[in-house]
């Protein structure tokens, strides 16, 4: 339990450092889409998408931890992925911007937006459950 | 120099996901199932994120003249609570659930080296460019 806190902590932290540094919120959805497709305009997003990539990195290579077992169905992956591209784009925003900075923020937008992804993927979870899916 | 600085922060952000478990997709499904074998953990990771910001958002950045390595703050000015928040945060909630990753722990889960998390990754850029087609801003 101690280290979840301490890995939100981090996340906080560094969302607020790229906000007084750079003055731009962390929402990786949006970074990770400027990234990719307005190349060279914002390179600061490329930066930090390898920075996400290296941290975890660093740590693997120290034998700090090691990778967790992957047992979700490939079907499951490319179905969520583009369901996860397609609603973070239309919404504006995923875990970190809208349940870090924008919640940070209190913006009623993004609280409403956490409340409904929330949901969704509980409700989704129990129907995969129903379904015999899990 | 805020290239540098991005690159840190990202791999902060990084390390973060990974100590809290966000990257291990059966913990993020398993704080999905309240009906099964609830885990919990998840709400902490983002109640401990969301106090630092909150105290950043609330009592430094006010009173900040500007970002110390930019010209301004770009903050997001939309408020409005319409369909495409509703409609976008929904189906990303249920491939958030399908998954077990949402955007963060994909890319941070590259580190990995194994295929799916390249799966899903590319699989999230598609949904960017189908989103981009199926439902532009006007």
């Amino acid at each position: 339990m101690l280290q979840v806190v301490i890995g939100g902590v981090m996340i906080g932290v560094a969302s607020a450092l790229l906000m007084a540094t750079n003055g731009r919120i962390a929402g990786i959805s949006s970074i990770v889409y400027r990234a990719f497709f307005l190349r060279g305009e914002e390179s600061w997003t490329i930066w930090f998408v390898l920075g996400l990539m290296l941290g975890p990195a660093v740590m693997l290579l120290s034998g700090w931890v090691a990778p967790p077992n992957i047992d979700i169905g490939w079907g499951s992956i490319i179905v969520g992925g583009v369901l996860v591209g397609m609603g973070t784009k239309i919404g504006s925003g995923c875990t970190s911007g809208h349940g870090v900075c924008g919640m940070g923020r209190f913006s009623v937008r993004s609280a409403v937006a956490v409340a409904v992804f929330m949901s969704a993927g509980v409700m989704t979870v129990l129907l995969m459950r129903l379904g015999g899916l899990l | 120099m805020s290239g540098a600085v991005s690159l840190l922060l990202g791999g902060l952000f990084g390390i973060g996901l990974v100590l809290a478990g966000m990257t291990d997709p059966a913990y993020i499904r398993g704080f999905l199932d309240v009906t099964g074998e609830w885990r919990p953990e998840l709400a902490f990771v983002m109640a401990s994120a969301l106090v630092i910001s909150a105290l950043f958002f609330q009592l430094i950045q006010p009173n900040m003249a500007r970002p110390l390595l930019a010209e301004g703050f770009s903050l997001p000015t939309a408020s409005q609570i319409d369909g495409r928040l509703i409609g976008g945060a929904f189906l990303f909630g249920m491939g958030w659930a399908v998954s077990g990753y949402c955007p963060g722990p994909g890319i941070a889960s590259l580190a990995y080296l194994e295929p799916k998390p390249f799966g899903f990754v590319a699989a999230m850029l598609v949904g960017f460019k189908l989103a981009d087609w199926l439902a532009p801003v006007r």
